[in-house]
């Protein structure tokens, strides 16, 4: 079973590097689900596969059935899945914001924080770089 | 029952938590969420100052939440490393908070600011007292989250481009964090770090916990922006608004340290030659990246960026050499880098509301229309680059002397030379928006009066006080310091904190 999430763990881990170079936005926050994912996998196979019943304790026993799953790593990817989920939330909404702004969500056409022309020798062309990648912009969404 | 130790430990984890739900719940009353976020500040405070008094005279104490002993439970510790850096963030938390009642940016989006802010500083605080490895995970997605909300504050388009980059990259960095988390879980069987700390050594396959440990380091090198894994942090820091920039530099990449310094010193103490060699790489490569991005560039907040960068190689030093000397100067560089970092990007955006722009080439004649602004920067930027008698200067010597007592004559020489770069850029910024005459077809911009002028200045000024203290009055901190550095060196107080001594 663990050469099984083993497995899973690499296809899943290729499968979300290959994404996360892709050039599309949307491309890599697929390729960082995938990659939250891949996490959730090596929790569970890390706290190895004990058995197959629910890890409850039942009534009037003291411990855990013999084949009980191991709980602990339950816990945690419940924890991670929940935390995968709200950032790749914000992280959606945030391209779609840029997609709304720019009508593209090509990371090579993402330059305005860092212009073309910068780092320069001279402050006045780094001064001219800034402001040519301002003024290609649409207008501002928030008052400044 | 709770005991003392047990609030001390948790109040710096409540005033924000309960900061945040309540301004978060009261966005749409301005005053009182103002007012519940200087509460907060000065009970941060004073919270955190009774945190660091107890760890002074106490030693490590340790907090076993709902009772469960560890390595069960969710354990809470502090040493003295913790503690000051937990006292630090209520410092940063309270300055940003103050400048940020004079900053237009910020009034433009107050009903948001407050929690995240809070939240914020939640994060932070959580992950330098949390004693185990997945608790370290959350407190980290905390802080991020915060940031996210806290980097597009403004919704500039520059900042939206800024944020893909840092959102994306730190994303890719946490999920590699949680993927080592599971291993080490793995491998150890426990997630308490001081657990953790006692069972590697029994481990047989010493490779496998050397490999995991590695993809811990890239994980948090990642989130300290140290050299090869920086590039988040030049292209979205500068985006940011002021005040907002001022905290990010201060704390978020000194998580990331704190973390390397924990991971290194708690778990990786002998048996692992190849971590000396690795930071050294580190170091140097930081330092010398950091310092040469800052020269190359002409607009005050990427200089002040890069910077960061080049200061957090000084810190990796102290990693790379680990004896108590040289951790503890990684602790003092940390404490007057925070302070000095966010004040400089506080008085970059009194500049920008001064001259208008952050561009060098459009800025000009600030010193003579602004002498005291002038004063206030000239402050942390002399402690940045290291100039004697300000706080730097100790902590670039402590870090030095280290270097030099144990042979690491290279690694002392490129430091020493990143500091004199580091006063090149920071007297760039002083020649050029300062010293030289307005440029022609620059606007002249109204002066900055009245209460504006007080909220945006008191912040910056008391943060300039506290480098000249740290700087003139060094004795008790230099003394903190190397407590601290012994502390992280032998270790056996933590793991005895957090497990007790009965167990065997």
């Amino acid at each position: 079973m663990e050469f099984l999430l083993a497995l899973l763990f690499g296809v899943l881990l290729s499968a979300a590097i290959y994404l996360l170079m892709a050039r599309s936005l949307a491309r890599s926050i697929l390729g960082l689900l995938l990659l939250g994912n891949a996490a959730n996998i090596a929790i569970i196979a890390s706290g190895r596969v004990l058995g197959w019943a629910p890890p409850l304790v039942a009534p009037g026993a003291n411990a855990l059935v013999a084949d009980a799953s191991n709980p602990l790593p339950q816990a945690l990817v419940l924890t991670a899945i929940v935390i995968s989920f709200g950032l790749t939330a914000y992280v959606m909404v945030l391209s779609w914001a840029v997609w709304r702004g720019k009508g593209t969500v090509d990371t090579e056409a993402l330059r305005v924080a860092e212009p073309r022309g910068l780092p320069a020798a001279d402050p006045r062309d780094a001064a001219e770089a800034e402001t040519l990648a301002a003024d290609l912009l649409p207008t501002r969404t928030g008052a400044r | 029952m709770a005991t003392r130790a047990d609030w001390l430990l948790a109040l710096p984890l409540l005033l924000p938590l309960l900061a945040c739900a309540a301004t978060a719940a009261l966005q749409s009353h301005r005053d009182l969420q103002r007012g519940i976020t200087a509460i907060t500040a000065v009970g941060l405070l004073l919270a955190s100052a009774a945190l660091v008094a107890e760890v002074i005279s106490q030693g490590v104490i340790a907090s076993q939440m709902g009772d469960w002993p560890a390595p069960f439970g969710i354990t809470l510790v502090a040493d003295l490393f913790a503690a000051s850096m937990v006292a630090i963030t209520a410092l940063m938390y309270a300055a940003t908070a103050l400048y940020a009642r004079g900053d237009a940016d910020v009034l433009d989006n107050e009903a948001l600011w407050h929690p995240l802010l809070a939240a914020l500083a939640l994060g932070v605080g959580g992950a330098f007292l949390a004693g185990d490895l997945f608790n370290l995970y959350v407190w980290f997605e905390v802080m991020l989250i915060a940031s996210f909300g806290l980097i597009v504050l403004g919704g500039g388009r520059e900042q939206l481009d800024g944020a893909v980059k840092y959102a994306m990259l730190n994303l890719l960095a946490t999920t590699v964090f949680l993927i080592s988390v599971g291993m080490m879980f793995g491998l150890t069987g426990t997630l308490n770090l001081a657990d953790m700390a006692r069972r590697i050594p029994e481990i047989e396959n010493q490779g496998a916990v050397a490999a995991v440990a590695f993809l811990m380091l890239a994980a948090f090198g990642a989130k300290a922006a140290v050299f090869p894994l920086f590039f988040w942090l030049p292209a979205s820091y500068h985006t940011a608004i002021a005040p907002v920039a001022a905290i990010f530099a201060a704390l978020l990449t000194k998580v990331g340290v704190y973390a390397l310094i924990r991971i290194v010193t708690l778990l990786l103490p002998e048996g692992h030659a190849w971590v000396a060699p690795l930071m050294w790489f580190l170091a140097a490569g930081t330092m010398v990246v950091g310092v040469l991005g800052a020269a190359a560039h002409w607009e005050i907040r990427r200089i002040l960026s890069f910077h960061i960068i080049s200061q957090i190689g000084y810190m990796i030093v102290g990693i790379a050499i680990a004896t108590p000397l040289a951790l503890a100067g990684a602790v003092l560089y940390m404490l007057h880098h925070i302070v000095v970092k966010a004040n400089l990007f506080l008085v970059a955006g009194v500049i920008r509301r001064a001259g208008g722009t952050f561009s060098l080439a459009t800025l000009g004649g600030l010193w003579r229309r602004d002498p005291w602004l002038g004063l206030l920067f000239a402050i942390p930027a002399l402690s940045l680059a290291g100039i004697p008698p300000l706080s730097g200067f100790w902590a670039k010597l402590f870090v030095l002397k280290s270097g030099f007592d144990a042979g690491w004559y290279v690694l002392a020489g490129i430091a020493l030379a990143t500091g004199i770069l580091t006063l090149y850029s920071m007297l760039k910024i002083w020649m050029e928006a300062f010293w030289k005459e307005v440029p022609e077809g620059t606007p002249e911009l109204p002066p900055i009066t009245g209460a504006t002028r007080w909220l945006l200045l008191a912040p910056v000024a008391g943060l300039g006080l506290v480098t000249i203290t740290i700087g003139l009055w060094t004795e008790p901190f230099a003394a903190f310091a190397l407590a601290a550095g012994e502390q992280l060196a032998s270790r056996e107080a933590y793991i005895t904190a957090v497990m007790g001594v009965i167990r065997p």
